[in-house]
């Protein structure tokens, strides 16, 4: 129970520190960036100046702890700022309909390159000295060094635009009626490329954890005594071996989620695929400091949770933390 | 300690090969004015002197008494004639051909030299990140562990709670702020959200150095702390220290490519990173151009399995029970 405390501790002050350093990036930077955003909006007459920054959080003429104040106050009220390059949306209002189609995409990709790739990475350590075993960790060394995006433009290039076997991008046909059996399997076929992307990308890493914690467990004496008795080799990879293997996989599972997240945002740049990845390089494009930095919050915000949950998963199986021992 | 890791690091196949690779790059960014065929930036090389000729000559044109809207129109049409001149010696679908290795842009740029000459701007930001990086997470990292107390508990604290909060949108955002576009923001913002992994790592093992027999016995003797910290622990962890530099080098290279790719470099350099951001924003893949996105993605991928190699091969060094076959 210490141990599940310390870490929701834990989370909640890395939520407090992005919360933090999101209110002080766009501050600490040399440069107004209200003047530049206001510039940038010509045709605005000097009177409604002042609303503006307002509108946009940028009042400056308040001491910096009392505009911290109300930049806690309005988050905590759900008000994450207007967004420039959809003026004038609030940004709140963007997201949640982005924020969908990345939780689906990026969850589903996520999970099974996990799972893919713990039991490939058990069946490598178990024959590690047959050539398939080297061959594929090899291969996947290989594409981990990819940068995600550019695999995603491979796959663009060869399977949609050679192929043409799937759709260039987006993540669903115009012309399909929304909601019915036709939209979703337009919705599957529009993700299974960027989804084929992050997981062949983010494969090799779970591939390389599994395959070094197995092979450290393997060489333990009890593995040792077990096959000296002679049990089965399917009993001692699967349930001594592998299930005492798995439990490093997934703090670690838990703390390249952050990188993985990272990734799935370029695909979906490159797919264009209407999440917030996409969001995000709009954002970029046009300058749009407020719907950038509520992106950052809110990826962060889910990758906190991921953890919580990869916490919570540890806790149930991991007896030494379960029993409080350490 | 160096010497015995210099002998097991040559004879472990993996090692050598991923050290054959990255010195190859290495070559070819030094040696890129001598290698390169033509110049990166340099567009239509030819272009800008036939277009500057032909000007002379409808100068000379409006000089023999012509009236003013007559040489507009023998200008514009000299100028018009030029470039279907240009458009017929250099397709907008540069292809590969014998006098252009990898093709051209859409507007007529070597890709061959730019691949050349960005080996050396990315290897370089690359290289210079990840020893940013590693030395400051080796401070890091050797302050908390050697000292620990309160230190250690805050030192890791942040370490822990940045490992946590994602670092490529944090990137992306102080990107964009930052109103300088160029390679030395690149570096600073790379090397200040990329160190929690490294220390974290690094101060581990400070932590398990600092509790063995040797360093206490030299403590007890009075040794100084810095000749604790610089001639006892720092020697013993020289290899994990070089695996972290691989694996900084080797995330810098594809942050940069990332940040540049995402249009937050400054595009005037050629990088690996701006050519994949030209080629996206000139439509090379639909254009069919793979000559032109797939080289950069290609020599990245070598350079990251280059340091993936060195890295397994140091994790075999160290860890035997990887090794034993």
């Amino acid at each position: 129970m210490k141990y599940f405390l310390r870490k929701i501790g834990l989370l909640l002050f890395a939520l407090l520190v992005a919360i933090t350093l999101n209110f002080f990036i766009p501050r600490l930077m040399p440069g107004d960036p209200a003047r530049e955003l206001i510039d940038r909006m010509q045709g605005i007459p000097p009177e409604s100046m002042e609303s503006i920054r307002i509108a946009f959080g940028l009042d400056t003429k308040d001491a910096l702890i009392v505009q911290y104040g109300k930049y806690l106050l309005n988050l905590l009220k759900g008000d994450l700022g207007i967004s420039l390059s959809r003026f004038p949306t609030p940004v709140k209002d963007v997201l949640k309909i982005a924020i969908p189609w990345t939780l689906g995409l990026m969850g589903l990709a996520t999970i099974l390159s996990f799972f893919i790739g713990t039991i490939l990475g058990i069946g490598a350590a178990w024959s590690r000295n047959k050539r398939w075993a080297t061959l594929t960790v090899g291969t996947f060394i290989f594409i981990r060094s990819f940068p995600y995006f550019w695999l995603g433009l491979l796959f663009i290039y060869f399977f949609a635009f050679r192929m043409q076997v799937f759709p260039i991008g987006n993540a669903y046909s115009i012309y399909v009626q929304r909601g019915g059996w036709d939209f979703i399997l337009s919705v599957l076929y529009h993700g299974f490329l960027p989804a084929a992307t992050i997981t062949v990308s983010s494969l090799g890493g779970w591939i390389l954890t599994m395959r070094n914690n197995m092979i450290n467990v393997l060489a333990e004496d009890y593995i040792t005594v077990a096959l000296a008795k002679g049990l089965p080799l399917r009993r001692i990879k699967n349930l001594y071996a592998a299930k005492n293997a798995i439990l490093p996989s997934i703090t670690s599972f838990a703390m390249s989620l952050g990188f993985v997240v990272g990734g799935g945002l370029l695909t979906e740049m490159v797919f264009a695929y209407p999440g917030v990845g996409l969001m995000l390089w709009q954002a970029v494009q046009a300058k749009d400091y407020a719907m950038m930095q509520a992106i950052f919050l809110f990826i962060s915000i889910a990758v906190l949770i991921a953890n919580f949950i990869a916490d919570i998963a540890i806790l149930l199986l991991d007896p030494r933390v379960r029993d409080g021992g350490r | 300690m160096f010497k015995d890791i210099g002998k097991l690091f040559l004879g472990n196949k993996k090692a050598l090969f991923g050290l054959l690779l990255l010195t190859f790059f290495a070559l070819v960014g030094i040696f890129a004015p001598f290698l390169a065929p033509y110049d990166p930036k340099n567009n239509r090389v030819e272009t800008v002197t036939v277009l500057s000729e032909e000007r002379d000559r409808s100068r000379t044109i409006s000089r023999e008494d012509l009236d003013e809207s007559t040489e507009k129109r023998v200008y514009s049409q000299s100028v018009h004639t030029t470039y279907e001149r240009i458009t017929k010696k250099l397709p907008l679908k540069g292809k590969p051909s014998s006098e252009h290795l990898l093709g051209t842009t859409h507007s007529g740029q070597d890709i061959f030299s730019q691949l050349i000459w960005g080996t050396r701007v990315s290897l370089t930001v690359g290289l210079v990140t990840g020893l940013f990086t590693t030395l400051l997470s080796l401070c890091l990292a050797l302050i908390a562990g050697y000292l620990g107390g309160l230190v250690d508990d805050i030192i890791s604290l942040f370490t822990n709670v940045f490992l946590v909060i994602p670092s490529l949108p944090l990137m992306i955002v102080i990107a964009a702020y930052v109103s300088v576009r160029g390679v030395i923001p690149i570096i600073l913002i790379l090397g200040l959200t990329s160190w929690p992994w490294p220390t974290r790592v690094l101060r581990s093992q400070v932590v398990s150095l600092k509790n063995r027999d040797f360093i206490k016995v030299s403590k007890s003797l009075g040794e100084k702390p810095a000749y604790v910290v610089f001639r006892e622990i720092l020697p013993n962890m020289i290899s994990l220290v070089m695996a972290s530099f691989f694996s900084s080098t080797m995330a810098a290279i594809i942050g940069e490519a990332t940040l540049e790719f995402i249009g937050l470099g400054n595009v005037s350099v050629v990088s690996w990173g701006t050519m994949l951001y030209w080629a996206q924003a000139n439509g090379a893949l639909l254009a069919g151009a793979w000559w032109w996105f797939l080289p950069p993605g290609i020599c990245i991928a070598l350079i990251g399995t280059s340091f993936a190699l060195m890295n397994f091969a140091i994790d075999e060094i160290s860890n035997p029970k990887l090794r034993k076959r």
